[in-house]
């Protein structure tokens, strides 16, 4: 499987020139890093080429890593039915920075594309209608990005008096907590209670 | 009378609609009778499911997978499980895996019980719904069986499945399995040759091969456009490359095509449970790995070794560790492709969940099948699209 997987990736590597700029093949998986300016020549040989026919787009995600300089990863899943054969596609982006759209590829990523504007932010050039699609009508942010609270910044209720729902800034009867169990003797970040103390003097 | 301004008319469907299955918000904009483009509105539904794992350990993030779809519960919990698994590169004793696939034919023939009779109650037959709900009620019951719910079992886990079957479970299985093949018998004379559900289905939404293909369908829908494609046959996991049974392939890739193939899937799901139900009568052993790192220790031993009670301890509080990589499982759920991404940064919590679920690219293909169709059969497609909230907003 994984030889198979090597050849893949050798072969798409040597046929688009640079446009692949690294390529792993790790649990048997294979996935191909890109650049947003090589995207979608990369998407269309991946998808005519006989070698590959990954016709299908079965998932467009997004990743957030806010240490990096390039903070975001747009994921792309492709499936080829012909050779059973899937291949993970990666872009690294930021906030300011566009993806194109892969409409133009597969018709299929519309809404996936949407949905990755709605939850990281991440804009897609050309798109033909990116809204927003799974967070509520005036959203305002981006859930799913590392920095955003679970909790979320506003709460909802109906209000008997205006007769209608009406949104407020979120209050918690308690403080938020977060459970972090991960033991501190194997590599948990967090500071136990009074060792704050220990480094003060 | 003459020179009239026809406007086109653009309405609402939904968010509270009996045909609508569940909460979709349809953007309708008619030409007289004539679809002219619907914009689906989702995410009335939308619960945060992939944030909410992102702060749960992998023990914690299971029970969500059940609230996705909730019809077919045990599927997505397996997706999830075969994706951690891949991670941990831990493989499930035979008797697990035998289980696993045993109850994922369950699901598939719960699922496809009430799409299919709902799908009838889409175009008016109301018996169906009422004869396939009392077939799920029984098969319910084995869910509760292994897992003390109805529903939400949270049975299949990383590493395995969470108990042994009880004892008697077998022989209750096989009695349903041989009375199951009359009832569908009983179904198909009901719906599969009425003239109204043929009107209503046959040739309305017809997608082609490529169609189908390019617009991300997977499962029924696309087995319907005569693409014969199963995760089950074609990447296969667990025990199903030991398992015999056939892919049912539609010809017209119309409404009535996906109807038949969700019926005949339920005579080939039959057959793996007959099957499955044979080899679990022989092949015995754990049904989890034999890791107490992953896999809490049995009830009797923690009363008596200390190790088994820490082990037991830390498994539910902090949780077991992922080592640091990504990986993508597919299962074939009786809706289609559902995928779980997974990236782990090596702590006890997942970084980023992605849920692949099928029903998302099959509604948003809901405008290229119902364009040119008349309102009714907007109906009729929703139905045959087998979507569920749960999974389309997560």
């Amino acid at each position: 499987m994984d030889d198979k997987l090597n050849d893949l990736a050798a072969h798409v590597t040597a046929a688009t020139g640079d446009a692949v700029t690294a390529s792993t093949v790790r649990l048997g998986e294979l996935t191909l890093q890109t650049t947003a300016g090589k995207l979608l020549s990369l998407l269309t040989f991946l998808r005519d080429d006989p070698k590959c026919l990954f016709r299908q787009l079965v998932d467009i995600c997004g990743a957030d890593y806010p240490e990096r300089a390039q903070r975001f990863d747009v994921v792309y899943h492709l499936l080829s039915h012909r050779l059973n054969q899937r291949v993970r596609v990666k872009v690294a982006t930021d906030e300011d920075t566009p993806v194109p759209s892969a409409a133009p590829v597969h018709p299929a990523a519309p809404w996936f594309e949407r949905e990755t504007w709605d939850l990281y932010g991440i804009w897609f050039a050309d798109h033909p209608d990116l809204r927003r699609i799974l967070t509520d009508y005036g959203f305002e942010g981006h859930p799913l990005r590392k920095d955003f609270p679970l909790t979320g910044f506003v709460e909802l209720r109906y209000d008997e008096k205006q007769k209608r729902v009406v949104y407020e800034p979120v209050k918690l009867t308690q403080e938020f907590r977060r459970f972090d169990f991960l033991s501190p003797w194997e590599g948990a970040r967090y500071v136990l209670p009074g060792d704050e103390k220990a480094t003060k003097t | 009378m003459s020179d009239v301004a026809i406007k086109n008319l653009t309405f609402n469907f939904g968010p509270q609609h009996p045909a609508a299955h569940g909460v979709l918000r349809l953007v309708v904009e008619m030409d007289g009778e004539v679809v002219e483009r619907c914009d689906p509105h989702i995410g009335l539904l939308h619960r945060g499911t992939e944030k909410l794992i992102e702060y749960k350990t992998y023990l914690q993030a299971v029970p969500y997978f059940d609230r996705l779809d909730y019809v077919s519960p045990m599927c997505q919990e397996h997706a999830f499980a075969l994706t951690v698994e891949k991670l941990l590169e831990i493989k499930v004793p035979e008797r697990g895996q035998w289980i696993r696939v045993l109850f994922s034919e369950i699901t598939r023939i719960l699922n496809h019980l009430l799409n299919v009779t709902t799908f009838a109650m889409d175009v008016g037959a109301l018996t169906p719904t009422l004869w396939g709900f009392e077939q799920r009620e029984l098969l319910m019951e084995f869910y509760e069986g292994v897992s003390g719910s109805r529903m939400h079992a949270a049975y299949f886990r990383p590493g395995g499945v969470h108990q042994d079957l009880p004892a008697g479970m077998l022989d209750k299985m096989k009695a349903w399995c041989d009375q199951f093949p009359e009832f569908l018998v009983d179904l198909e004379r009901l719906i599969t040759e009425h003239r109204i559900f043929k009107q209503r289905t046959v040739d309305i939404g017809a997608v082609s091969a490529e169609d189908a293909i390019a617009w991300g369908f997977s499962g029924p829908m696309l087995r319907a456009s005569n693409v014969a494609w199963d995760l089950r046959r074609a990447q296969p996991y667990d025990v199903y490359d030991k398992v015999d049974f056939e892919i049912p392939v539609g010809k017209t890739g119309d409404c009535f095509a996906r109807y038949l193939v969700r019926m005949e899937e339920m005579t080939q799901s039959l057959r793996i449970m007959l099957q499955c139900i044979e080899a679990l009568r022989k092949v015995s052993g754990p049904v989890r790995v034999d890791d107490r790192k992953i896999a809490p220790p049995r009830r009797g031993e923690m009363k008596t070794s200390m190790e088994a009670l820490i082990h037991h301890f830390k498994l539910y509080t902090e949780g077991y560790k992922v080592p640091a990589g990504e990986a993508y499982a597919a299962v074939e759920a009786p809706k289609g492709e559902f995928g779980v991404y997974v990236v782990s940064d090596g702590t006890n919590k997942p970084y980023r969940c992605k849920i692949r679920a099928p029903g998302f690219p099959h509604l948003q293909a809901l405008d290229m099948m119902s364009k040119g169709h008349m309102l009714a059969d907007l109906s009729a497609n929703i139905g045959s699209l087998d979507i569920v909230f749960g999974e389309v907003d997560r």
